[in-house]
């Protein structure tokens, strides 16, 4: 991994605004990765002051596997969301569920919720203030603590690992 | 084929709009309408690029980038606002 | 040459169709729950996905029309992918806020909902103090 310096103070983010300039651009011209350089340095020194601090990953690989799982979760979560919306009868069994949060950096709490959101026909509704509660609603779900162990198990460990918090 | 499931996949998505208007019409709440019309420039979007790709041409690009980024701001600011009163404290 | 041409004609339509299908969904989810909380989960998921697939098939047209990757339609996926629970945590945020009523077999009561009335039994509102700080 690269270390943060003095002229580049987010490392992270430089990568990914030169990836985003390229895609945006369309061409791997030598023109296209010296502005996309010189935007990659100038716009993380420009916005350091509204940053937060940066989380650190400690485990990339762990993520881009955690990214698959993600990812193939989304379309089992699609499938069956679209069956309960298509049933004629309408038998969903939505339920709010209050899940105890493990994971305390900022950061990390995000990427769970937008997990959540994403995949297994919840959603993530709220987050109490003291940052310790999740408050999902469920669209069609059987038993709530055997939910609330999936999302343990599947998602929250893996991000605890993740970023070590 | 392309040409032809490029019309069945513009007219879906014109009923999915149109759905969507009979949410933001008759939505009993705020949020409803919002969420409606959020879901409605996501499939705005879809549209641009379907018809990016009946042009063959990728001039829309570009329009349908700023239509998710005004979108999701736009958004965005009227939650704060409901949620607040305000959007920039 | 002309095989694989089909092929991928083939693939980009089938993404093309699945996509529609999928946001055609949410958006008749959107049309036909009963509340709020339920309205919310068909497009933040379902639509997103089919506008994801949408713009894969994109993709793939135009990587076949100029014979190289062109990725440009994946900055769009990916900005819907991370916008879209945001904005659906905001609003059902702005939802909880307003108190929108739900639908009666909800199981769950949670305190965001509760009115301050002294309709709570006794044992809820013992509760509910107890989660306070």
């Amino acid at each position: 991994m690269i270390r943060p310096r003095k002229w580049l103070p987010m490392p992270l983010l430089s990568v990914l605004l030169l990836i985003v300039w390229l895609l945006l651009m369309n061409g791997v011209a030598f023109g296209h990765w010296l502005l996309g350089s010189f935007l990659a340095i100038v716009i993380p020194l420009i916005t350091k002051p509204f940053w937060e601090a940066q989380p650190r990953i400690k485990k990339p690989w762990l993520m881009l596997r955690y990214f698959c799982r993600v990812l193939l979760d989304i379309v089992v979560a699609n499938l069956e969301a679209s069956k309960v919306i298509l049933d004629p009868r309408g038998r969903a069994r939505p339920a709010f569920i209050e899940y105890p949060l493990e994971l305390q950096e900022n950061f990390a709490i995000t990427m769970l919720a937008s997990t959540i959101t994403l995949t297994p026909g919840t959603v993530s509704a709220h987050l109490r203030m003291d940052g310790k509660t999740l408050l999902i609603h469920a669209l069609d779900v059987g038993d709530i603590d055997d939910m609330k162990r999936h999302i343990h198990e599947r998602y929250e460990r893996t991000l605890k690992e993740i970023f070590e918090c | 084929m392309l040409d032809f499931a490029l019309k069945i996949s513009v007219a879906l998505f014109a009923v999915a709009v149109v759905l969507n208007l009979y949410r933001v019409a008759v939505g009993p709440s705020l949020p409803d309408r919002i969420l409606a019309l959020d879901t409605m420039y996501v499939n705005s979007i879809a549209l641009i690029v379907l018809f990016g790709i009946w042009l063959g041409h990728r001039t829309y690009f570009e329009a349908a980038l700023l239509i998710a980024m005004l979108g999701f701001v736009s958004t965005v600011a009227v939650c704060k606002y409901l949620l607040r009163g305000d959007i920039i404290e | 040459m002309i095989a694989l041409y089909t092929l991928m004609e083939g693939v980009i339509a089938f993404f093309l169709i699945a996509g529609s299908i999928f946001a055609l969904i949410g958006s008749l989810g959107l049309a036909r729950m009963k509340d709020f909380y339920m309205r919310l989960h068909g497009p933040s998921k379902i639509s997103t996905l089919g506008v994801g697939c949408v713009l894969l098939a994109s993709i793939a047209y135009f990587s076949l029309l100029a014979s190289g990757p062109s990725l440009q339609e994946l900055l769009i996926t990916i900005f819907l992918f991370i916008t879209a629970p945001v904005s659906a945590h905001l609003l059902s945020k702005s939802a909880l806020h307003q108190k929108l009523a739900y639908d009666s077999r909800t199981r769950g009561n949670p305190e965001e909902l509760q009115d301050d009335d002294d309709e709570r039994t006794l044992e809820e509102a013992s509760q509910g103090s107890s989660k306070l700080p």
